[in-house]
C-alpha cells in the first residue's frame, strides 16, 4: 500500500511537470525585415563564449520566487558551459525594472554582457504564468521570447524548461535541466526484520538532475537496488528483494499499469541488474537461472527470453550501445574482471580493457562513442572512459575516495557516479572531462545512480 | 551432544582460520563424485583439527533445535558460515569441512529449508559483487547437494556487498564478509 501511494505521489509530481506547456508566445518584438541580417544567436567576443546575465525574475511581491527562478536558471545554463555566466552578485545593484519592456540596457552594456535573460512571474489563482526573453544587449533585440503557464508548486521546473529551450535554440544542444536521477539510499534508517546481523534496507529515490526534490519512490522492507529509467522515463526497472530473492521489477511511474516482472523470477531463477535497450522494448540483465551468473535479454512483455553468455566465471552488468546492436558487460573469464563487448545476439564477444580490474561499464549516448567504467586505482576505483575511435582511455575522477557506478547523462556530456570521497557513499555528478564535480546526496549511503532521458 | 561436539569442532576450525592473517586460498577441490542421495558416496568424516582441549560451549541440543522458532534458531545458528578468498567463489578444503558438518545437521533436521546467502567484501563494485555473491552461494549449494542434501531444501540469494557482517575496512573484516551464510527459512 505504501509503495503504491509513493508511486502515485510521484505520478502526480511528474504529471504536473508534464502538463506544463509552452503557450503562444507573447507578441515578439518586431524583427528586421531584411532576411540576410536576421541573427537569432547571441555571440561573444571572437574565440570566447557569449557572456550571459540572469537577474532575478520580476515577481511582484514574491521576491523569493523571482530570486529562486533566476538562480536556478543561472545554474542550469552554467551547467553545460556553453556560455560564460556572469556571477549574479556583480549585478545585484542594478535595480529591477517595472516590466520586461523597461530594461536599462545601458547598465548591462556597461557590464559587458552579450546576452540578458529576463523574465517575469505572475500568479493567477493556482496557476503561474512565466514570461521570458533573451535579449541581445548590443542591439536590444529579443532573440528568444516565450510564455509558459502551469501549476505553481515547483517554480524550479519553469527555470529548467527555459534553460533547455535556450540551449536548444541558441546552441542546438539537448540540455539536461529537466532530467532526473534515480539512486538507492538507506537514509530512512529502516532495518531488515529478523536478520541475524543488523541490515539497513535500501530503497529507490529520485531527484532532479541538480539534486533538488529528493524523494523516495519504493517501500520494500529489504533491498530495492540498481534502478534504471525506461527510455521514455515513464517506468523504472530495478532489482528488488521484496519476494525474498532478487528479481527485476518494472514499476509504471504513470500509475496506469501494475508492477511487471518481465524476467519472471522464482527462488531458483533470480534476476539482477536490468538495462533497457535504447528503444525501450527489451531488457538485458544478469540471472543465475542456468546455475551461474550469465547475461540474458528478454522483451519487456516477458517474451523472447534469450541467453547471451555462457561461461563458468562471472558475466555481469550489461549496458547497451545507443544503436541497440551491441552490449558491453563485465567478465572475469580472463582473470580479473574486465570490460567485454558483444553483439546483441551474444556473438562476437571480445575484451576491450586490460587493466588490473575494470567493472560496471556504461555506454555513452550518441554522439560520443565511449564506455565509462570503474577501474581499480590504489585502494579504490576511479571512473575511466574508453573511446572506441582511438582505443584510448582517460581518467575522469581524481583518485580521492573510491569512485564507482558511472551513469551518463542523456546528452553524454556528464556522468553521475558514486564516491566515498566525503566519507559515506554519495552520488556526485561531473562533466565528461572531469570538471564541475557536484555532490548530489548527503543523507545516509547512496548508490547505484541512473540518469533519466 | 553429538551435534554440540560437531558444532564446537566447527567453531574451533573457524577460529583457526579466522585468526590467520589471510584466509588460506586452498586450491579448489572437486566435490566428491556421486549425485544427490547417494549415501554410499558420502565423503569420509572431516578430520578434526588438532587443538588444545577447549570447554565445550553451551550449544543447543538437537532436542531444542526441534522446538525453537526460526528467528531464535538463526540468532544462534547451528550452521557455520563458509569463507572465500578475494574474488574467489570456489569452496576451499576448509570450507568443505565446514559444509560437511553443516550437511550432518541438515540431515538430522530433515524438514528444514535453508537459504544460503552469498556475501562479498566491499572491494569490487556493488554490481559485480552481486554476481560474486551469487556464485559463492551456488558453490556452497552444489557441494551440499553432492553430499546428499536434496536440492529443493537449499535456496540461494546473493546480497553482494550490501550486508557486511563487519563494516570495518580491514583485511580481517573483508575476510569475514566473503562468506556463504546459512539461514533456516522454514522448518
Amino acid at each position: 500500500m505504501i509503495r503504491m501511494k509513493t508511486i502515485l505521489a510521484l505520478t502526480l509530481a511528474l504529471g504536473a511537470g508534464l502538463a506544463l506547456s509552452a503557450q503562444n508566445p507573447p507578441t515578439p518584438p518586431p524583427q528586421p525585415q531584411s532576411q540576410g541580417e536576421v541573427r537569432l544567436t547571441i555571440v561573444g567576443p571572437p574565440g570566447l563564449p557569449p557572456k550571459l546575465a540572469v537577474p532575478d525574475f520580476l515577481a511582484g511581491g514574491d521576491v523569493a520566487t523571482g530570486k529562486l527562478v533566476g538562480q536556478v536558471l543561472w545554474d542550469d545554463l552554467n551547467f553545460e558551459r556553453e556560455f560564460y555566466l556572469v556571477p549574479r552578485d556583480t549585478y545585484a545593484s542594478i535595480a529591477q525594472p517595472g516590466s520586461l519592456d523597461q530594461i536599462p540596457l545601458d547598465r548591462w552594456k556597461e557590464l559587458g554582457v552579450d546576452g540578458l535573460v529576463v523574465g517575469s512571474i505572475r500568479r493567477t489563482g493556482g496557476n503561474v504564468v512565466v514570461q521570458v526573453r533573451l535579449i541581445e544587449v548590443a542591439s536590444g533585440r529579443s532573440v528568444f521570447a516565450k510564455e509558459y503557464s502551469g501549476a505553481g508548486a515547483n517554480p524550479r521546473f519553469f527555470a529548467h524548461t527555459i534553460a533547455d529551450e535556450i540551449h536548444q535554440q541558441q546552441r542546438a544542444l539537448r540540455g539536461v535541466a529537466r532530467t532526473k536521477l534515480a539512486f538507492t539510499s538507506d537514509r530512512d534508517g529502516e532495518r531488515v526484520k529478523g536478520a541475524a546481523n543488523s541490515r539497513d534496507i535500501q530503497n529507490i529515490y529520485i531527484a532532479d538532475y541538480d539534486g533538488a526534490n529528493q524523494r523516495r519512490i519504493t517501500a520494500t522492507p529489504s533491498l530495492d537496488i540498481t534502478p534504471a529509467w525506461s527510455p521514455d522515463t515513464k517506468a523504472m526497472a530495478y532489482t528488488s528483494y521484496r519476494s525474498g530473492f532478487p528479481d527485476i521489477l518494472v514499476a509504471d511511474l504513470t500509475g496506469r499499469r501494475a508492477l511487471a516482472k518481465p524476467a519472471n523470477g522464482t527462488p531458483e531463477k533470480q534476476n539482477f541488474l536490468p538495462a533497457w535497450s535504447p528503444d525501450g522494448e527489451r531488457l538485458a540483465f544478469m540471472s543465475n537461472r542456468d546455475g551461474n551468473p550469465e547475461i540474458y535479454v528478454v522483451n519487456r512483455d516477458g517474451s523472447g527470453m534469450r541467453r547471451l553468455t555462457n561461461h563458468p566465471e562471472n558475466d555481469v552488468t550489461p549496458t547497451w550501445a545507443p544503436s541497440g546492436n551491441q552490449i558491453a558487460f563485465t567478465s572475469n573469464r580472463a582473470g580479473r574482471p574486465q570490460i567485454w563487448i558483444m553483439n546483441a545476439d551474444g556473438s562476437g564477444q571480445q575484451k576491450i580493457t586490460n587493466e588490473s580490474w575494470c567493472d560496471r561499464p556504461t555506454w555513452s549516448p550518441a554522439p560520443f562513442n565511449e564506455i565509462a567504467y570503474a577501474s581499480q586505482s590504489g585502494g579504490g576505483y576511479d571512473i575511466r572512459i574508453y573511446e572506441f575511435a582511438t582505443r584510448n582511455t582517460r581518467t575522469v575522477t581524481d583518485g580521492i575516495g573510491s569512485n564507482e557506478s558511472p551513469a551518463f547523462s542523456p546528452n553524454g556530456r556528464h556522468l553521475a557516479f558514486v564516491s566515498t570521497r566525503a566519507g559515506k557513499a554519495q552520488i556526485f555528478t561531473i562533466a565528461r572531462d572531469g570538471n564541475g564535480r557536484k555532490q548530489i546526496t548527503t543523507l545516509g549511503e547512496n548508490r547505484y545512480p541512473n540518469w533519466s532521458n | 551432544m553429538r551435534i554440540a561436539a560437531l558444532v564446537s569442532a566447527a567453531i574451533l576450525a573457524l577460529t583457526v582460520s579466522a585468526c590467520a592473517k589471510k584466509v588460506p586460498l586452498a586450491k579448489p577441490t572437486s566435490p566428491p563424485p556421486g549425485g544427490p542421495g547417494g549415501a554410499s558416496n558420502r565423503p569420509p568424516a572431516p578430520p578434526v583439527p588438532v587443538t588444545e582441549p577447549q570447554p565445550v560451549p553451551v550449544e543447543p541440543t538437537s532436542n531444542t533445535l526441534d522446538t525453537r522458532d526460526l528467528d531464535d534458531i538463526n540468532k544462534n545458528s547451528p550452521f557455520q558460515p563458509v569463507f572465500f578468498g578475494y574474488d574467489q567463489a570456489e569452496v576451499s578444503s576448509e570450507g568443505q569441512q565446514i559444509l560437511n558438518i553443516n550437511a550432518e545437521i541438515m540431515k538430522k533436521q530433515a524438514t528444514w529449508v535453508i537459504t544460503i546467502e552469498g556475501h562479498a567484501d566491499e572491494r569490487g563494485t556493488a554490481e559485480y559483487n552481486l554476481a560474486l555473491g551469487e556464485r559463492r552461494a551456488l558453490s556452497a549449494r552444489n557441494y551440499l547437494v553432492s553430499l546428499g542434501i536434496p536440492a529443493d531444501r537449499l535456496r540461494t540469494v546473493s546480497y553482494g556487498k550490501e550486508f557486511p557482517f563487519d563494516p570495518a575496512r580491514t583485511e580481517e573484516a573483508f575476510a569475514k564478509n566473503r562468506r556463504a551464510h546459512f539461514v533456516v527459512t522454514s522448518r
